[in-house]
């Protein structure tokens, strides 16, 4: 896959295509596989992301612990907020009923880890409802986050315990926000815009579960991280352009989780998880999980 | 190599990708050294998988791996309660590998055991899913469960990798990347073979019998 945005953009410009159909057609050559193949296995992942949000807001799940979870149907069913009805709260759902699923042991897609699954199919999925926008826009879009998250994997890292939260939800924001662009539309140059936009908004992000569950604050912070993909498509969609280049962006994310305390990497040793009540919670679920 | 569908995958069963289906596939690499269910197993966890690991389900995943289960399979979830049933000897244990970045924060060592075969593993689960086997047997090795792998340590003979792409290619097994290293000249030469397709008992046998074979092994694809 490309080792950076830049030669992708590049590519697809010169080209006058899409970074999916670039992406698709250099992992068609590096795998050695027909695009269609590649297709179906990103339209598998599509259905599990899709019955992972309706188990998520249809199911009455709770982790483990019991410590999150019901959340992602207070949104759907709940007293009516200012963003009632919107595509903002249809997002904010998704995010959370996914990251629920996940916290039960569900079946979900990891994309690009578990712990920030809530954010791309939250993100696609709510905008291909309120727009409209069919299947094969969707597995596009997989593609091109396939793409950002391979750039991100090979400039920075994608896990919590290397680089933080930034390099979980972080990357998802990213992706999603990059996918989103493409699939409304957007050209190439303006995906890389909304990659960049998104994850300056993440930089720093610390990895600080309770208890090392991916469950406090990892659930809430795939809808945050929603929301942060949103604003980034919201203004990239509209020419808002950021001067450093995404893969920039990326390799100062990388650069943060390199340097990162070890208490700030999934460790539970710092951040939310060391707080006087996040340590109390994880001493109670961690009881509760050994009886369970 | 980062693929796109390394990144929008693996379908799997939560909570960590990293702690979770990763820790999965190093157990599932663990039981295929030993053709099998290990009798024992001995799961040593090191860093973030030895301080996160039971929220995480690492504990659950990795003896889910060692009985054969996938990512995506929801038996995952019950896989302590089936160890418990079954009564098998296997036990964990929290300790400390070295320092990074030498050792990834998500390192176990697996010693597993079952009738005459005994091997040690170290590996790591590098987030999305992906990890790396680093050693088996205490030999240097790079597997990543990508491919169908054959590692292998043979003495530097002449024409050894023409023999060995010979009973390959009888097989129908296609090379997909090779990797010789040696300390120096005359010494033992280190070799991983990735292939596209999975060898049969057949090819290990045959690259077991030749005379300057040390020592080899065949780790089946588990992702990717």
């Amino acid at each position: 896959m490309y080792g950076s945005l830049h030669d992708a953009i590049r590519d697809a410009e010169a080209r006058g295509v899409s970074l999916a159909t670039a992406a698709l057609a250099l992992e068609a050559r590096d795998q050695g596989r027909p695009v269609a193949e590649i297709r179906e296995a990103l339209a598998r992942a599509l259905a599990v992301m899709r019955h992972a949000v309706e188990q998520g807001l249809t199911g009455d799940l709770r982790s483990n612990s019991g410590l999150v979870g019901g959340d992602a149907a207070k949104l759907r069913t709940g007293p009516a907020g200012p963003l009632a009805g919107t595509l903002f709260r249809d997002v904010l759902m998704r995010a959370l009923a996914v990251q629920e699923v996940n916290a039960a042991m569900g079946v979900i897609v990891a994309a690009p880890t578990a712990g920030g699954a809530g954010v791309l199919p939250a993100v696609i999925l709510g905008i291909a409802r309120d727009k409209g926008l069919g299947d094969e826009v969707l597995i596009d879009a997989l593609a091109t986050a396939g793409l950002i998250g391979a750039v991100v994997a090979q400039r920075a890292s994608l896990s919590g315990a290397e680089g933080g939260c930034q390099a979980e939800t972080g990357a998802a924001a990213g992706m999603a926000a990059g996918a989103a662009t493409q699939m409304l539309g957007g050209t190439p140059s303006m995906v890389g815009h909304a990659v960049a936009l998104a994850q300056q908004g993440t930089l720093g992000l610390v990895c600080d579960p309770l208890g090392g569950l991916v469950e406090l604050p990892c659930v809430f912070r795939n809808a945050t991280g929603a929301a942060i993909a949103l604003a980034a498509v919201e203004m990239a969609m509209a020419g808002i352009t950021f001067a450093i280049p995404a893969d920039e962006v990326i390799d100062t994310m990388g650069e943060i989780g390199r340097e990162m305390d070890v208490r700030y990497r999934e460790t539970a040793g710092g951040g939310l998880a060391a707080t006087p009540t996040g340590r109390k919670l994880s001493r109670e679920r961690l009881v509760q999980i050994r009886r369970s | 190599m980062v693929s796109i569908l390394d990144i929008i995958g693996p379908v799997m069963v939560g909570p960590s990708s990293s702690h979770t289906a990763g820790a999965c596939r190093l157990g599932l690499i663990a039981r295929d050294l030993v053709a099998g269910t290990p009798e024992s197993a001995l799961i040593e966890l090191h860093g973030s998988f030895a301080r996160t690991g039971e929220g995480h389900g690492t504990d659950k995943a990795i003896v889910g791996g060692l009985f054969g289960f996938r990512p995506d399979d929801e038996r995952l979830r019950d896989s302590l309660q089936i160890l418990e049933k079954e009564g098998l000897d296997w036990r964990f244990e929290k300790t400390t590998l070295g320092d990074e970045p030498e050792v990834h924060p998500n390192t176990v060592r697996i010693t597993v055991k079952r009738q005459h075969r005994h091997h040690v593993m170290l590996g790591a689960s590098l987030g999305a899913g992906r990890i790396k086997v680093s050693q088996i047997d205490g030999y240097p090795v790079e597997v990543d469960g990508s491919h169908h792998t054959i590692v292998m340590v043979a003495e530097d003979v002449k024409g050894s990798i023409a023999r060995i792409a010979g009973i390959l290619s009888d097989a129908g097994v296609n090379i997909a990347t090779l990797r010789l290293s040696r300390k120096h000249r005359g010494g033992d030469a280190f070799m991983v073979i990735e292939v596209d397709e999975q060898p049969g008992e057949e090819v290990r046998d045959a690259l077991r019998a030749l005379p300057w074979v040390r020592w080899t092994h065949r780790i089946d694809k588990v992702g990717g």
